[in-house]
């Protein structure tokens, strides 16, 4: 095995520098957990009574992290306690949700974004409502779903929707608008009626940019819904966190937040491959 | 009795802001049933514009084109084209490319017949091979072919052509080129076709159409040429006729109307 081309494989820098990063963190922590007495009374205020009880206030050493992930990951699925759920019940009641909440988005955002890009008059007509609609960061409207739908579960599929509507809208309305001259210039030299040109012409020339819109309305959309499951609901990841958070326990959080960054990986790496699978090729 | 007339024809576009600008200033030019002409002028001159509007893709602010009688007012699959850069769509193997244009145009046949059409089309342009590939799957005289196919497949009454051989290096371009002579004497369609290749132009013409350069181009001059056909393009090179042909045309094109 050749040593320099070992060392120079990309993967190898990253693992360095991760086993460098554990190593800090680490010593940083090993030992000195800080009793009772070391509480910063702000924190204790915000943690409630809890912060009083618990032994250890610190942040844990990654070997306790891992062990704590290890005994997470065993129970993942495990039900048996209806107020203690595995967390894999939680990672899935958020993709439920963030995928209901995206579906519905989708449904709306594609018609409408073709409705948008190849009628200027809907344009005019819509887009002071979108310009302002899609800065309000879609947490405020939580308050104002629970008081409509007088259900978190609901409330935060609402949020999903409105955050993951905006990029998938906005890209289509693009795509539609700009399909290139000589694509528009086949279909009117052929005669293509309406409904053609829209499915076999406009569509299928738009999707590498609605697939790109569902990108990034996948990836805020599972930003959002930690969030908003903190407010109020009684299950979903970011309920767990809070939850955790609640007890202290900090070593579950820690789990969570990466479990949190993996799926959000996944989701993405998933949906470049689809839409490389559904975008026409040059 | 000519079938494609346009009768002096201007055409100005619009201009951001304001203003517009004069591409084409009364033009006037008649092609008979089943002639081959060739518009030729530098690039920019308004040739494309010409094509286009002949097309129905532009409609003229002056003047008329009539086609089989019928004054044009927009596009359709009788006056069908082949673009430039081949405009093939490509979600779409080569089958299903012309397979669109099938459908549209003869929309009563049954599957099976038009399959047949699509099928018997790119035979015709020597790509059954190739039918189902995708465009990005095939070189660019393969694509420039769909497009042939594509628009003959539509049965036009006109074909029109937009320097469809500019983008492919001189040897596609030539064997391209005598796949066009020999379509287009065995279909006998009209034919009009934009170049700015002397010797494409004489290879395929009955008549060349010369473009004064713009703005507000007109027609300069028109050459009628009368080798006899089927034209072979080494046989033409030692005919006298062609050679003062092309003379004629490059005198044409680099005295009186230097770029
Ligand atoms: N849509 C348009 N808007 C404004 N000017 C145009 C437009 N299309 C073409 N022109 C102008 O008209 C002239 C002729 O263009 P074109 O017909 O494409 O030339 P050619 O095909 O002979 O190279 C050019 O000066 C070009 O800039
Ligand atoms: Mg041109």
């Amino acid at each position: 095995m050749n040593v320099r081309r070992f060392l120079g494989r990309p993967w190898v820098a990253s693992l360095a520098i991760f086993v460098v990063f554990v190593a800090v963190w680490q010593v940083l922590t090993a030992g000195g957990s800080g009793g009772p007495g070391a509480l910063d009374p702000e924190y204790a205020r915000l943690a409630g009574q809890s912060a009083a009880v618990q032994q250890t206030g610190a942040i844990p050493p990654p070997t306790a992290v891992a062990a704590r992930g290890w005994e997470l990951l065993v129970n993942a699925f495990d039900r048996s306690n209806p107020n203690n759920l595995g967390i894999a019940w939680h990672l899935l009641q958020s993709l439920g949700r963030v995928l209901l909440g995206f579906a519905l988005a989708l449904i709306v955002a594609v018609p409408l974004g073709f409705a948008l890009g190849l009628f200027p008059a809907v344009h005019q007509a819509l887009n002071p409502f979108i310009q302002v609609l899609r800065p309000i960061s879609p947490l405020a409207w939580m308050p104002l779903a629970l008081y409509i739908f007088r259900d978190s579960g609901i409330s935060a599929i609402f949020i999903i929707f409105i955050c993951a509507l905006w990029p998938m809208l906005i890209n289509t309305a693009v795509g539609a608008a700009n399909v290139r001259q000589e694509w528009v210039n086949v279909s009117r030299v052929f005669g293509l009626d309406a409904f053609q040109h829209v499915t076999r012409i406009i569509f299928p020339a738009s999707v590498p940019m609605i697939m790109t819109g569902v990108r990034i309305s996948v990836g805020i959309a599972w930003f959002v819904i930690v969030a908003a499951e903190m407010v109020g609901a009684q299950s979903g990841v970011g309920y767990f966190i809070w939850n955790e958070w609640n007890n202290l326990q900090l070593s579950s959080m820690i789990v969570a937040i990466v479990l949190i960054g993996l799926i959000g990986l996944g989701l993405d790496v998933g949906l470049a491959w689809i839409g490389a699978r559904l975008s026409f090729r040059e | 009795m000519s079938f494609l007339s346009v009768s002096d024809v201007s055409m100005a576009f619009r201009i951001k802001g304001n203003g517009s600008f004069l591409a084409l200033d009364s033009v006037s030019m008649d092609v008979a049933g089943n002639e081959f002409v060739c518009l030729i002028g530098h690039s920019g001159c308004g040739k494309s514009t010409l094509l286009n509007l002949i097309a129905g893709l532009l409609l003229p602010t002056a003047g008329e084109i009539r086609c089989d009688g019928k004054a044009v007012r927009g596009p359709g699959p009788d006056r069908a084209m082949v673009f430039q850069s081949h405009a093939l769509l490509p979600w779409m193997t080569c089958f299903e490319n012309v397979h669109l244009a099938v459908k549209q145009v003869f929309s009563t046949l049954s599957a099976a017949q038009m399959k047949d059409k699509v099928e018997e089309a790119l035979r015709l342009v020597h790509l059954d091979h190739a039918m189902h590939k995708y465009p990005y799957e095939i070189s660019g005289g393969m694509k420039q072919r769909v497009g042939i196919a594509r628009a003959l497949a539509a049965a036009p009454q006109v074909l029109l052509l937009d320097e469809p051989f500019g983008a492919l290096d001189a040897l596609t371009r030539a064997s391209l080129q005598d796949e066009l002579v020999r379509i287009v004497e065995s279909i006998r369609s009209t034919v009009v076709m934009v170049t700015h290749d002397i010797d494409e132009a004489i290879l395929l013409s009955d008549r060349i159409v010369m473009m004064t350069n713009g703005p507000a181009a007109r027609i300069g001059d028109v050459l009628k040429i009368d080798l006899p056909r089927p034209r072979d393009r080494v046989a033409l090179a030692a005919n006298p006729q062609y050679a003062a042909h092309r003379e004629y045309l490059l005198k044409f094109l680099y005295q009186k109307q230097r770029a």
